[in-house]
């Protein structure tokens, strides 16, 4: 018995033994061996809170900031602390009824949890927010948290300072996980463009929370955490009263703005139409309205002036002869004889002059707008003996358009502006079935800046202020300096001061072209447009394109020596370029340089920021549409003059969207382009439309 | 002073300083489990707003309880412990009736403001009716009758209180085998029941195939260690072969096809988180009812416990090697274990000290068990023995199983960490339970029947 007995004290203790043995092995493989704990619990309890700085503010070329930050409140709930309140006051206080109030109540619950605050009414109005912080001790469980808005007090230059909205997905992703769900981000314009630099730097403070996710206090008394900066201001070369004047020019048109200073290649304004006001797209209001501008037809959001491409028409010409005075094709001496068409080729290009000399140097020709000249000089660009064939030259002859930055990104400091369109020679020989089967005959309406080339309006500009300068540039760019510059900001400054120098172009070369463009408005197609102290220089163009009426465009700079100012203005299916672009560009200029706008030309802005160029499509578009809406909402007593008014029969083949397929290679197209002569510039109709006009 | 002292005489303070340092570091525990920065340390001891607050009352009341225990003859044990064992029985049948039901047990009998657990008492009463049967004269433990009376001493208390829905609590009495065993009780019963108990265990944790091994090499070793008493016991050979087909078979047959052909999805999910495991069945039909299941009980379905489980897991884990330090542990201070003052206190350890803290901690408890089962075999009387022995299992039995159930090899089934974890009835009872004990060893030359 004591034997058996002593043995099984032994086993007793074996027993204890072994099963402690087990759990120190479970420990030693949880506790050393697997590492995935560690982080599981780091996960578990410690999160990091981002600390939102201010966003740097922009300020216009005068130092006056055309866009600020404002606070604004948004009311929270934490539905766990949300104890006997008084639902009706604050629902009356909100304006919601009880219904209202506890589908909200619920669907914060679904979202963050009852533990966890979640916004209950966002962006609360400044005199609501005042009532609520009165009465804010009735409501245990709500709060009112502070979030920073952009606000702009000029209401104006929506399309370049962009709009700042919540990160999605995708931007989450493409920034390596730098942004956290429902950060704000720069989503278009200067914003995007200079998101880093506006933003600031985010501070991260790192918090223990617990089961129920409660902030607990800080993690290791907030060793690891990073204060937060704000966003550094941007000085821009924007002129906001010009910016606000174009805007307003472009009321109820389609269409662009284009402002450049030449001499340092800094935007002045740059104005698209339609436009909308960027207050309506910052804070609350942006759900709001943001889907309603993306549906919109005419699309308020898309900025004309670096997207939109329009075939630069006769403002193309002084382009032209430079290329050929640069090649040695011809001396600004050189003539032509047109007698009202350009008959070399097998379709004539019809000429709106045809008396003798009207054509007779290039100086005369540029004035006169000579489609014949242009024509003949831009053949001789294209088969110039200098190279073996057409398609060599035409490689040329793009190399210069490259070089004067069409066809290709100026890079200006706004994202997605697009390149518009010189060709390639593959295009052409997909046309024609092959490289030799085109010659200069065929692309002979380039020279008149039509055919397939298109430009966007900052292109526009840009060529302008190269011939303002006479033969260099910058590029053109908003952004002159940033607050407190460092080597990094080098990325976004360096490439716009940077000299370009296009061609080694002789300056008398130059000079008869400036001189060219400066008799447009002497005896030319603008001679009526005038600024008063001002010698200024211009073409005009009335580009034809597939979408209906003749797109009006000018382009000018001014003073003629020493120019400070470089205008494009495009506006769609307005018809002459000097009826409707000119008058823009003219008053832009006057505002500009002489600080004022004169009496006789306010009567000129009054007529044309009234006028309503909106084509017929679009506004069948808007009546379409706010027609069925009325009857949603019931409407029955539609206005009849109104429906007279609007109604609009459609072309069938009419589809209004000039700038998304301006190279579409539809065979209807090109049988319309090819069968149809162009119609170049005009001069004949030029004084009694505008006689018309001014009446 | 010691040596003066005539009633301290014999007590073996080895005991009763391990006794110290547990109870200290429990209240240790339970404080870095509530205290927040900030909070005024000693107000909760006089307020009693605070569990720590109350457990350190509790202590008081347990070293006065102390005293007088050790200050009491030994003879009153052995003279009282039927009565105690049917005062015993009584109040957990009362509670069963007056109690109140505290998270759907009916095993609390609340008087004032205290709560006690009778079924945690009757622990020690249990334990000593249990001695004072095989002490007496006339019982033979070696025959079958008189082991049968034993288990049913151990296991009628356990009735009652499976009735009171605590089923954690009623496990323990089991353990009373572990001491029955040492007096005489056939071995094959404890290897038996261990063995069952283990291998349904083990066959919820790992894979069929993983135990099929594991049984194989472990009969192989087994035969290997006992080859020369084959030639005494032919039938040896033939218990470890029948043995090994019967866990096997288990193992890997009859517990996968009760789970997954008998059992309802529900029963399966409860079965599985109860060992911390995620029960994702595979057929989609299943999938829905449980999710249908899941949807209508709120998510508060038995799955709370694979939550218990799989946190403690991740705060003993994230301990390491040396342990994130006091009052430094991100889950144990900011409840994300549930039930951490009480079942799952050793996350607190695992995660402040790391493996080196549990270990030592561990230690304590071996050095514990060990000092005890050494004490009982230096005991001249068989009921302070058997006593002894129950003590050391019963201590062993809350040990291992509340150590396995927070690192995830033991069903979470809900029975306290001895002198540690937060609760007045339990750290009663263990008290009792070993001061008992210090006062019967100090008398350890008188025969006590």
């Amino acid at each position: 018995m004591p034997a058996i007995n002593h043995s099984r004290k032994r086993v007793i203790q074996l027993v204890f033994i072994s099963v402690f043995l087990v759990i120190v092995v479970q420990l030693f493989n949880l506790q050393i061996i697997s590492n995935k704990y560690a982080n599981l619990a780091l996960n578990n309890a410690v999160t990091k809170k981002i600390a939102y700085p201010s966003r740097g503010i922009i300020f216009d070329r005068k130092g006056k900031a055309i866009i600020e930050n404002v606070a604004r409140f948004d009311l929270m709930i934490t539905p766990s602390q949300v104890k006997g309140i008084d639902t009706a006051t604050l629902c009356r206080l909100l304006q919601i009824d009880t219904a209202e109030y506890h589908k909200r109540f619920v669907s914060s619950i679904i979202k963050n949890g009852s533990y966890r605050p979640s916004v209950f009414e966002s962006f609360v109005a400044a005199q609501l927010q005042a009532q609520l912080e009165e009465n804010m001790y009735k409501f245990p469980g709500f709060y009112l948290s502070e979030r920073p808005v952009r606000s702009y007090p000029f209401k104006a230059a929506a399309h370049i300072l962009g709009y700042v909205a919540e990160v999605d997905t995708s931007i989450i992703r493409r920034s390596g996980y730098f942004y956290q769900m429902g950060d704000l981000v720069g989503r278009s314009g200067l914003e995007k463009t200079y998101e880093r630099v506006l933003m600031g730097q985010r501070g991260i403070n790192y918090l223990v929370k617990d089961n129920k996710n409660r902030i607990q206090g800080s993690y290791e008394k907030g060793v690891f955490d990073t204060s937060a900066e704000a966003g550094r201001n941007l000085y821009s070369s924007i002129d906001i009263e010009l910016q606000q004047l174009a805007e307003k020019l472009l009321n109820s048109k389609i269409g662009s703005i284009v402002a450049i200073n030449p001499k340092t290649g800094g935007v002045l304004a740059m104005a698209s139409g339609p436009s909308y006001d960027p207050n309506d797209l910052a804070g609350g209001a942006f759900r709001k309205n943001w889907g309603r501008m993306a549906m919109d037809t005419a699309r308020p959001l898309y900025n004309r002036a670096i997207k939109g491409q329009y075939p630069p028409g006769s403002t193309f010409k002084p382009l032209g002869a430079l290329v050929a005075l640069d090649q040695g094709l011809i001396s600004p001496s050189y003539g032509y004889g047109c007698y009202g068409a350009y008959y070399a080729c097998r379709r004539p290009v019809k000429c709106t002059h045809a008396g003798h000399g009207h054509a007779a140097s290039l100086r005369i020709a540029l004035a006169n707008s000579c489609n014949s000249y242009f024509c003949h000089i831009f053949r001789m660009a294209i088969d110039n003996p200098a190279y073996r064939n057409p398609t060599e030259g035409y490689l040329k002859w793009k190399e210069y358009m490259n070089s004067f930055g069409m066809g290709v990104k100026l890079g200006i400091d706004l994202p997605s502006e697009d390149y518009a369109s010189i060709p390639d020679t593959s295009k052409y020989n997909k046309d024609f079935g092959g490289a030799r089967r085109w010659n200069s005959c065929n692309i002979v309406t380039l020279g008149i800046g039509q055919d397939r080339m298109t430009a966007t309006p900052l292109q526009m500009a840009n060529v302008t202020s190269i011939i303002a300068n006479r033969g260099y540039y910058y590029t053109p760019h908003f952004i002159d300096s940033i607050q407190d510059e460092t080597e990094g900001d080098s990325v976004y400054l360096t490439r716009y001061r940077q000299k370009h120098t296009v061609t080694h172009i002789a300056d008398s070369s130059y000079e008869a072209v400036v001189n060219g463009m400066h008799d447009v408005t002497i005896y030319g197609t603008a001679s009526f447009l005038r600024i008063p102290g001002i010698e200024y220089c211009a073409k005009t163009g009335t580009a034809q394109n597939p979408h209906g009426k003749n797109h009006s465009i000018f382009t000018c700079f001014a003073p003629k020596n020493n120019p400070r100012i470089a205008v494009s203005v495009v506006i769609e299916n307005a018809g002459y370029g000097a009826t409707w672009a000119g008058p823009i560009a003219t008053l832009i200029m006057e505002k500009y340089l002489n600080d004022t706008i004169s009496n006789s030309s306010n009567h000129t802005l009054e007529r044309v920021s009234k006028a309503d160029l909106i084509p017929a499509a679009i506004k069948r578009w808007y009546y379409v549409r706010d027609s069925i809406r009325n009857a949603k909402l019931g409407v029955k007593d539609v206005n009849v003059d109104t429906v007279i008014e609007t109604i609009v029969v459609v072309p069938k083949k009419t589809t209004f969207d000039p700038e998304a397929e301006p190279n579409r290679n539809d065979s209807n197209e090109l049988n319309i382009e090819k069968g149809t002569m162009l119609l170049p510039d005009d001069k004949k109709s030029k004084p009694d439309s505008t006689i018309n006009e001014k009446r | 002073m010691r040596n003066d002292n005539s009633i301290a005489k014999g007590v073996d303070w080895s005991i009763i300083i391990l006794y110290a340092i547990l109870v200290i570091i429990g209240l240790f525990m339970i404080f870095a489990n509530e205290y927040k920065e900030g909070d005024n340390i000693f107000e909760p001891f006089f307020t009693q707003n605070r569990d720590y607050g109350k457990q350190g009352l509790w202590i008081c009341v347990c070293a006065v309880l102390a005293t007088f225990i050790v200050l009491t003859d030994s003879k009153f044990f052995t003279a009282t412990a039927n009565l105690l064992y049917a005062f015993g029985i009584v109040l957990c049948i009362a509670a069963l009736f007056i109690g109140s039901e505290v998270k759907g047990s009916k095993s609390w009998i609340v008087l004032g403001g205290f709560r006690l657990q009778p079924s945690e008492l009757c622990k020690v009463f249990t334990c000593l009716a249990l001695a004072k049967f095989i002490s007496r004269q006339e019982t033979d433990f070696s025959k079958t009758q008189s082991q049968l009376v034993g288990a049913a001493i151990a296991l009628f208390p356990a009735i009652i209180t499976v009735a009171q829905n605590e089923t954690g609590l009623a496990l323990v009495y089991f353990s009373f085998f572990l001491a029955m065993y040492r007096e005489g009780l056939p071995p094959f019963i404890l290897i038996a029941g261990a063995s069952i108990a283990v291998i349904l265990i083990l066959s919820l944790i790992f894979a069929p195939l993983t135990l099929l091994i594991f049984y194989s090499v472990l009969a192989l070793l087994v035969i290997f260690f006992t080859r020369g008493l084959f030639k005494r016991t032919p039938l040896l050979l033939w218990i470890i072969v029948i043995t090994w087909v019967m866990a096997s078979v288990i193992s890997s047959l009859a517990i996968p096809y009760l789970i997954n052909n008998v059992m309802k999805p529900y029963q399966r999910d409860r079965i599985y988180s109860l060992v911390g495991k995620p029960y994702i069945p595979q057929n989609l039909e299943e999938r829905a009812e449980l999710e249908k299941l899941k949807a209508k009980t709120k998510g508060k379905s038995q799955n709370q416990s694979e939550y218990n489980v799989i946190q403690s897991k991740i705060a003993i884990g994230s301990g390491g090697f040396i342990g994130k330090g006091y009052l430094k542990g991100t889950q144990t201070r900011y409840d994300f274990v549930p039930e951490q003052r009480t079942d799952f206190i050793f996350c607190t350890i695992g995660e402040g000290f790391g493996f080196i803290g549990s270990f030592i901690f561990l230690l304590l408890y071996a050095i514990l068990l060990f000092r005890i089962v050494r004490i009982a075999e230096r005991q001249r009387s068989t009921f302070s023995r058997v006593y002894a022995y129950s003590v050391a299992s019963i201590f062993f039995f809350h040990i291992a199983i509340n150590i396995c159930m927070t690192i995830g090899l033991a069903p979470v089934i809900g029975i306290p960490l001895p002198l540690i974890s937060y609760g007045g009835s339990s750290l009663l009872t263990f008290t009792l339970l070993l001061f008992i004990l210090v006062r019967l060893d100090a008398d350890r030359q008188m025969i006590l029947r």
